[in-house]
C-alpha cells in the first residue's frame, strides 16, 4: 500500500515539473526574446538568456502608435465598464427583490442571453454599426461590449444581492424610505464587493476581446491593443524579438495587475464560471 | 377597508414603475445587440447579399439547402467536435491532477500556482501569435527541442494538414488548463477539512483520499467544468483565426472561422449569416441536450 502511495506521489511531482516547463517555456520564450537583438536568437539559440538588457525593441514599439492603442483600449474598457456596472446594478435590484409576474420569464431571457455565441450577431451588428456611422471608430465597440457582458453580470449580481438581508430594507421602508432611496442608500452601497468582482471579470474580458474589435474596426487609429499586434506584425514580420516585445508589452498590464492583487484577480476572473 | 386596498394597489403600481425603470437599460442593450441581431441573422440567411450594395436578393431556403450539403461546414463542425472531446479529455484530468497537487501542497506551492496561472493572463491573440512563433519550423521552440533531442529540427506543425489540428488543440489546452485548475482548486479547498482528517485517521493514503473521497464529492464541479468546456469549444474562434485562419487546406476550419470568412473575407454576407444561424442552432441544441442529460442524471 505504502509503495503505491509513493509511486503516485512521484508521478504527481513529475507532472508538476513537466507542467512547470510547459506553462513557463513559451512565456520565457516571449520575455527573453523581447530583450534580444533581431539576429541573436539565430546565433545563440532560443533558450539562451539574452546577452544583455537590449531595450531597443521596446523603444521602437513605444515610438510607434503604442500609446494610441493603449488609449483606445483603456477608453473602450472604461466606458463600457461604467455602463455595465450601472446597468447591472439597476437590473439586479428588481430581479432579486421585487415580486412581479414577469420576474422569472425576464430573468430567463437574461440567462438565455448568457449562452448566445457572439458570432451569430457579428454580421447584423456590423451592419448596424455602419448604419449608425460608427464603423471603424472605437465607439462602435462600446455597445456590443456592454451588451454581451451584461447578462452574466446581472446574473452574478442578482445572486449577490439576494444574499443581502431583507430586514434592512424593510426597516427602511417602515421609516418611509421609497424604492429609489432604498436602492441608492442601502442596496447600492452594500453591493460594492459584488461590483468589484464584476469590474475585474469584465475588464479582463474586454481588455482581451478580439472578435468585435476585428470586425468593427479597420484602420490603425481605432484598433485596440489586442488588434495592434496585427499592425506590428505587418511592420516587423521577420523580426521575432520585435513581435515578442509587442506581446510582452500587451501582456504587461495584466501581469502587473496579477502581481499587485493576484488573489482578487483570480477570484474575479473565475466569476464567470457559473453553472450554465 | 377601502383605504388598505388602495394602499396595496398603490404599492403594487409603484413597484411596477420602479421595476420598469430599473430594467429598461439592460433590456435596451440586450434587445439591440443580442435579440435583434439573432433575428436579423436568420432573416439575412434567406438572402443573397454582398454586404456593399443595398440590394438584397431574396433566396428563400436556398442558402440553407447549400449549408446542409456543404462539406466544408460539415468538416468545420467535425473539427469543433474534435476540440470538444479532446479539450474535455485532456484539460480536465490534467487540471484536476495539478489542482490536487496544489491543494495538498498548501502554501509552499504558491509560487507554482502563480506560474501555472500565467497563460490565463494573455489574450487569445497574444497566445496565438506567441505559438505561431513557437511552432515556427526554423526558429521556434518545438524545432529547438527536436534538435536538442537529436532530431533534424524544422518540425512543421501548423503547415501540416494532419498535425495542424492537434497543434492548435495543444495551445488551447495550454491556455485553458489554468482556468480549470483554479476552478477545481477552489472546489477542493472548500471540501471540509474534517473529511480529509477523518479519512487519514481511518488509514487512507493520499491517493485513496483523492479517488474515493475528494473526486466523488466533486462530481457537480466536474460536470460544470465539462459543460463550460463544451460550450466554449463550440464557439471557438480567436486563437484559430490568429494561428491558422482555418488552414492548411481547411484542416483547422471551425464553424466560427468559416462564418467569418464567408461574411467578411469573400463578402458572402447572406451565406455567412446562414452559417452563423446554423451554428447558433447547433450550439443551442447541443447545450440543451447536455444540460438535460446532466441534470436528469443528478436527480436519478
Amino acid at each position: 500500500m505504502k509503495k503505491k502511495f509513493k509511486v503516485g506521489k512521484i508521478i504527481v511531482a513529475l507532472l508538476a515539473l513537466i507542467w512547470l516547463a510547459i506553462a513557463g517555456a513559451p512565456f520565457y520564450f516571449m520575455v527573453a526574446s523581447a530583450f534580444k537583438e533581431q539576429f541573436e536568437i539565430f546565433t545563440t539559440g532560443v533558450f539562451a538568456i539574452p546577452k544583455g538588457l537590449y531595450l531597443q525593441n521596446f523603444h521602437k514599439v513605444i515610438e510607434g502608435d503604442f500609446y494610441k492603442y493603449l488609449f483606445n483600449s483603456i477608453f473602450v474598457v472604461g466606458v463600457s465598464l461604467v455602463l455595465i456596472l450601472f446597468t447591472s446594478l439597476f437590473a439586479s435590484y428588481p430581479f432579486s427583490r421585487f415580486k412581479f409576474k414577469l420576474n422569472k420569464p425576464l430573468f430567463g431571457i437574461i440567462v438565455a442571453a448568457m449562452a448566445v455565441p457572439i458570432h451569430v450577431t457579428l454580421i447584423p451588428v456590423f451592419q448596424l454599426t455602419q448604419k449608425l456611422n460608427l464603423y471603424d471608430t472605437i465607439f462602435a465597440l462600446i455597445g456590443p461590449y456592454t451588451a454581451f457582458n451584461l447578462p452574466i453580470s446581472v446574473f452574478i449580481l442578482t445572486g449577490f444581492m439576494a444574499q443581502i438581508p431583507k430586514e434592512l430594507e424593510e426597516s427602511a421602508e417602515i421609516d418611509g424610505c421609497g424604492k429609489y432611496r432604498t436602492f441608492f442608500n442601502i442596496i447600492a452601497p452594500l453591493s460594492k464587493p459584488g461590483l468589484a468582482t464584476l469590474a475585474i471579470y469584465n475588464s479582463v474580458n474586454m481588455w482581451n476581446e478580439f472578435s468585435f474589435a476585428l470586425v468593427l474596426t479597420q484602420s490603425q487609429k481605432s484598433r485596440t491593443l489586442p488588434l495592434s499586434i496585427w499592425e506590428y506584425q505587418g511592420q516587423y514580420n521577420a523580426n521575432i524579438p520585435m513581435i515578442m516585445a509587442v506581446l510582452t508589452l500587451c501582456a504587461l498590464p495584466m501581469i502587473l495587475a496579477f502581481a499587485i492583487g493576484q488573489d482578487k484577480l483570480i477570484k474575479g476572473m473565475m466569476a464567470g464560471a457559473v453553472k450554465g | 377597508m377601502q383605504a388598505t386596498r388602495s394602499l396595496s394597489e398603490y404599492r403594487k403600481r409603484s413597484t411596477l414603475t420602479a421595476t420598469t425603470v430599473f430594467l429598461l437599460p439592460v433590456f435596451f442593450f440586450i434587445l439591440i445587440f443580442i435579440i435583434y441581431p439573432i433575428i436579423d441573422s436568420f432573416w439575412l440567411s434567406l438572402h443573397e447579399w454582398n454586404g456593399i450594395t443595398s440590394g438584397k436578393a431574396f433566396l428563400g431556403l436556398e442558402n440553407w439547402k447549400t449549408l446542409l450539403g456543404d462539406k466544408i461546414f460539415f468538416k468545420a463542425f467535425l473539427n469543433n467536435m474534435i476540440i470538444v472531446v479532446l479539450s474535455i479529455a485532456i484539460q480536465l484530468p490534467i487540471a484536476m491532477a495539478i489542482a490536487f497537487l496544489l491543494d495538498t501542497g498548501g502554501k509552499k506551492l504558491n509560487f507554482l500556482k502563480m506560474i501555472y496561472f500565467l497563460p490565463m493572463l494573455m489574450s487569445s491573440v497574444a497566445v496565438g501569435f506567441l505559438f505561431k512563433y513557437t511552432y515556427d519550423p526554423q526558429f521556434g521552440l518545438i524545432s529547438a527541442v527536436d534538435t536538442m533531442l537529436g532530431g533534424q529540427g524544422m518540425v512543421d506543425v501548423l503547415g501540416d494538414p494532419h498535425r495542424a489540428i492537434f497543434g492548435v488543440i495543444a495551445v488551447i489546452c495550454w491556455q485553458f488548463i489554468p482556468f480549470y485548475m483554479v476552478y477545481f482548486l477552489a472546489a477542493l479547498s472548500s471540501l471540509p477539512v474534517e473529511i480529509y482528517e477523518a479519512s487519514i485517521i481511518d488509514g487512507a493514503s493520499h491517493s485513496q483520499y483523492f479517488w474515493r473521497v475528494a473526486l466523488p464529492s466533486m462530481k457537480g464541479t466536474i460536470k460544470s467544468a465539462a459543460v463550460l468546456s463544451l460550450v466554449g469549444s463550440l464557439k471557438y474562434f480567436d486563437l484559430i483565426y490568429v494561428m491558422t485562419q482555418g488552414g492548411p487546406d481547411g484542416a483547422t476550419e471551425l464553424m466560427a472561422t468559416y462564418m467569418y470568412k464567408n461574411a467578411f473575407t469573400i463578402g458572402k454576407m447572406g451565406y455567412g449569416a446562414t452559417v452563423a444561424s446554423g451554428m447558433f442552432i447547433i450550439i443551442t441544441v447541443i447545450s440543451l441536450v447536455t444540460l438535460r442529460v446532466i441534470n436528469g442524471k443528478e436527480e436519478a
